[in-house]
């Protein structure tokens, strides 16, 4: 094939066409927001079952972390992923399938070293600089003497 | 309306995840872990609280939430015993949502097959 380098570049920049990021971006918003709601709704039932404020969203979490969790062992969840995006990966049921996902696929590396120690691959720099900003925050607030 | 609001703020919360993802070359770690950290700033400068009054879930659902539990758990827990708070508010107040990731993810592997390497 006879081409010149600028054919060429042309040809490369038509076969690698950016990442539809519009599509993307309403994915995004479309799943992120129904698991929202879906956890407003949960919040709900929890207020409504006489839970205080703070238990009824530490309750609706683990609801959330629960439901996650299964359908990444149902393969489901991935394949939700595929097109959501940020819209399944930023929710805290992104949280709970970063920690199940790997859990179940490095079961084969043991109980041990794969599914204990693998399960903390996404979930320990979360929780590493999460707990560490907050308590930064804490001291602050000590010495501010709020 | 409270599931609009949650509806609305939490898609666009993770339509601009999406520009992160699509737009850089951050992996899924360092977004979420970015997101925990970025969740506990915003909380200790006081814009968070009023997002999670208007959007309920729409807020505390994203891992921004998650950073928004710690911070609110370390200021109480300050509020009530001092320094000793700083290092126990913030854990005490995220406790279910990590033993649940730990237990359902142990519970998940032990129950479930992983997926077909084909």
């Amino acid at each position: 094939m006879d081409v010149t380098p600028q054919e060429y570049e042309q040809m490369v920049r038509e076969q690698s066409k950016p990442s539809p990021l519009l599509r993307d971006m309403v994915w995004a918003f479309a799943v992120g927001g129904a698991i929202c709601t879906l956890g407003q709704a949960i919040l709900d039932f929890w207020k409504k079952t006489g839970l205080n404020e703070k238990d009824a969203a530490s309750a609706t979490s683990i609801t959330l972390i629960g439901l996650a969790a299964l359908l990444t062992g149902l393969h489901l969840y991935e394949k939700i992923a595929k097109h959501a995006g940020a819209g399944t990966l930023v929710p805290i049921t992104g949280f709970s399938n970063s920690v199940a996902s790997p859990a179940l696929e490095f079961k084969s590396e043991g109980l041990i070293l794969g599914t204990a120690a693998k399960m903390f691959t996404i979930a320990g720099p979360v929780l590493v600089y999460g707990i560490g900003a907050s308590i930064v925050y804490g001291v602050i607030l000590v010495f501010l003497g709020v | 309306m409270q599931y609009i609001n949650a509806f609305v703020v939490g898609g666009i919360i993770c339509a601009l995840s999406q520009i992160l993802i699509d737009k850089t070359k951050l992996t899924p770690a360092r977004i979420l872990t970015a997101y925990v950290v970025l969740g506990v700033i915003l909380t200790a400068i006081g814009i968070y609280k009023p997002l999670v009054d208007f959007a309920g879930a729409g807020a505390t659902v994203p891992l921004l939430g998650f950073g928004y539990t710690l911070a609110e758990g370390v200021k109480t827990a300050v509020a009530e015993s001092g320094l000793l708070g700083a290092f126990t508010g913030g854990a005490k107040a995220a406790a279910g949502g990590i033993s649940a990731a730990v237990f359902f993810g142990l519970l998940t592997a032990l129950l479930f097959r992983p997926a077909d390497k084909s």
